[in-house]
């Protein structure tokens, strides 16, 4: 895709902000998602309600947040609410229309591992653990993934069931207990993905541009299975492209203010 | 009641071998300077409480403090993994570390239970989820009402919890603004508790009645530390210094790289040195 004047990162960020809607009242995860809900509300859906774990309600980061507590976050919001009330009121409280993760691991349901690679008594890879995420998953009304596509990443079997997808298929959630969607959608670099109405099972419904299915098998470690209509994701126009880089922009200077040159590497965004 | 002292003094009367101990800030006003006053006390056999550990317990850990980390996220935040901690899980190194692995809604929930004086916290929490297999103190209870099939976890009740917070006035009531976290229920839920601030001021008669205030009772020791919460901020005081959390990554990944970073930043420290840390971080 090197002839085309995108990157595969910036076209996952800009297709999944188009899946944001204006009365989305959204939970946020850092990274990608992060970057995505921020390029929606300053392309088509401004009115959308951006919520972060640390408790701040309604914010409008002008950049990218670091983490999920930047003092940005709390100025920009309407209201900024303790830990323990962000949880209980308005996660638990079932006003969240849509949870926005991301994922070290992924399988096929839409189920996610951000806990441990290997054996969680001897892990070879400890990883952050679960955070916000596993109540996000069951709590929020439905879920949206994004992450860049690899076989490390979207893997047959994770290691560890950190948030709860949609299980072993079907209507799992259903059988223990959960009364929300689940993953409805998820966006990757390569094509975007929506669960079969039966199985559950993660299935491309959309190319992006350029894109073929061996690329998309080729990063993915399950056999892909691929709509019978496939579409392909309409290429970022210059509005959206021109916002998501000038927000990256506004970002990286504002945080160079501190960091010099590593704010790059800090910002997992996009 | 709480009384102005020295952070040294505040933190060898409060912390003792084998404590549960708490040093709480979500993302903003980590209190540092209490964490680094901890390592410099050679204190031993820790329960570390925290939702996010970041950085400081990082250093505690990878300085031999802690036996067990209670926790639900721990990175390094923006950045990725804590590569000391990471030591101790995967080789136990510095010593072996127990955990005690929750999510978020849980220890927000199991904080209120030990500042409301409950022995548990109920919520609607870890369906489908399998931290529930590996930790024994994630259980469920049916609502005797509906039916419905609920998680329960332990009430957390430290014995000593540490904040950083905006300031105090002359009695010793603290105020905390900006993203406030967890800071009240951990104070509220421990059975004692040191606040680091930025400031004293003359009283606080001039303030929006709403504010989050912990009475000077509910706190028992107050240190004025200037820049205590660097490398993390104090909404309304200094800004995040994001470059140490990046640097922390490269120093965490070796053994005596870190050893002597510590050494250099907190063993041969004061809490003095915070102020000076912070001076380009101020608000112009």
């Amino acid at each position: 895709m090197s002839d085309r004047d995108f990157t595969p990162n910036e076209m996952m960020t800009i297709a999944a902000s188009r899946a944001l809607k204006g009365d989305d009242v959204c939970f946020v995860g850092i990274g990608a998602p992060s970057a995505a809900c921020n390029v929606a509300r300053l392309t088509h859906a401004p009115d959308i309600t951006l919520i972060y774990e640390s408790g701040t309600i309604g914010t409008a980061p002008d950049v990218l947040p670091l983490s999920i507590g930047d003092g940005e976050l709390c100025e920009t919001a309407v209201t900024t609410v303790s830990v323990p009330e962000m949880f209980r009121y308005w996660l638990q409280g079932g006003r969240i229309t849509l949870g926005f993760l991301g994922a070290a691991q992924l399988d096929r349901f839409g189920n996610i591992n951000t806990t441990v690679i290997g054996d969680y008594d001897h892990p070879k890879t400890r990883l952050p653990g679960g955070g916000g995420a596993p109540e996000i998953a069951s709590s929020a009304q439905k879920i949206y993934i994004t992450m860049a596509q690899s076989k490390r990443g979207m893997v047959d079997k994770i290691d560890f069931y950190t948030s709860f997808g949609h299980g072993e298929g079907g209507d799992h959630r259903r059988r223990i207990g959960i009364d929300t969607e689940g993953p409805a959608l998820l966006i990757t670099d390569l094509a975007i993905w929506e669960p079969d109405p039966e199985t559950k099972e993660f299935t491309v419904v959309s190319l992006h541009p350029g894109v073929s299915r061996e690329q998309v098998q080729e990063t993915c470690g399950w056999t892909v299975k691929f709509a019978d209509r496939l579409d392909e994701t309409p290429a970022p126009t210059a509005l959206e492209l021109k916002t998501l880089r000038d927000l990256k922009a506004r970002t990286e200077a504002a945080h160079k203010g501190t960091s010099g040159s590593g704010a790059k590497k800090g910002s997992k965004d996009g | 009641m709480a009384t102005f002292v020295p952070l040294k003094q505040a933190v060898a009367d409060n912390l003792r071998d084998g404590d549960i101990a708490a040093f709480e800030g979500f993302t903003h006003l980590i209190p540092t300077a209490a964490a680094h006053e901890a390592i410099r006390q050679g204190v031993k056999d820790l329960t570390l409480v925290r939702m996010t550990p970041d950085v400081v317990y990082d250093q505690m850990i990878g300085m031999g403090l802690a036996r067990k980390l209670v926790f639900s996220y721990a990175g390094n935040p923006g950045v990725g993994l804590l590569r000391r901690m990471r030591d101790a899980v995967e080789n136990a190194y510095p010593r072996p570390i127990e955990l005690e692995e929750h999510s978020h809604a849980a220890m927000a929930n199991a904080y209120e239970a030990g500042a409301a004086g409950l022995p548990c916290a109920i919520f609607r929490g870890y369906l489908g989820a399998e931290l529930s297999r590996v930790n024994a103190n994630i259980k469920q209870v049916t609502c005797p009402f509906s039916g419905e099939t609920l998680a329960a976890v332990p009430a957390v009740r430290p014995d000593v919890t540490f904040i950083h917070a905006q300031k105090a006035d002359r009695k010793g009531n603290v105020l905390i603004e900006g993203i406030i976290g967890i800071q009240k229920e951990a104070v509220l839920a421990a059975k004692r508790a040191v606040v680091t601030v930025e400031e004293v001021v003359e009283d606080f008669s001039d303030l929006h009645p709403n504010l989050t205030i912990l009475p000077h009772w509910t706190v028992t020791a107050i240190a004025v530390v200037p820049g205590g919460a660097h490398p993390s901020y104090t909404h309304g005081y200094y800004a995040r210094d994001n470059a140490s959390y990046l640097e922390w990554d490269r120093i965490a990944a070796d053994r005596e790289l870190f050893r002597a970073w510590m050494d250099e930043n907190v063993i041969k420290a004061t809490a003095e040195d915070f102020a000076a840390r912070v001076a380009t971080l101020r608000a112009v």
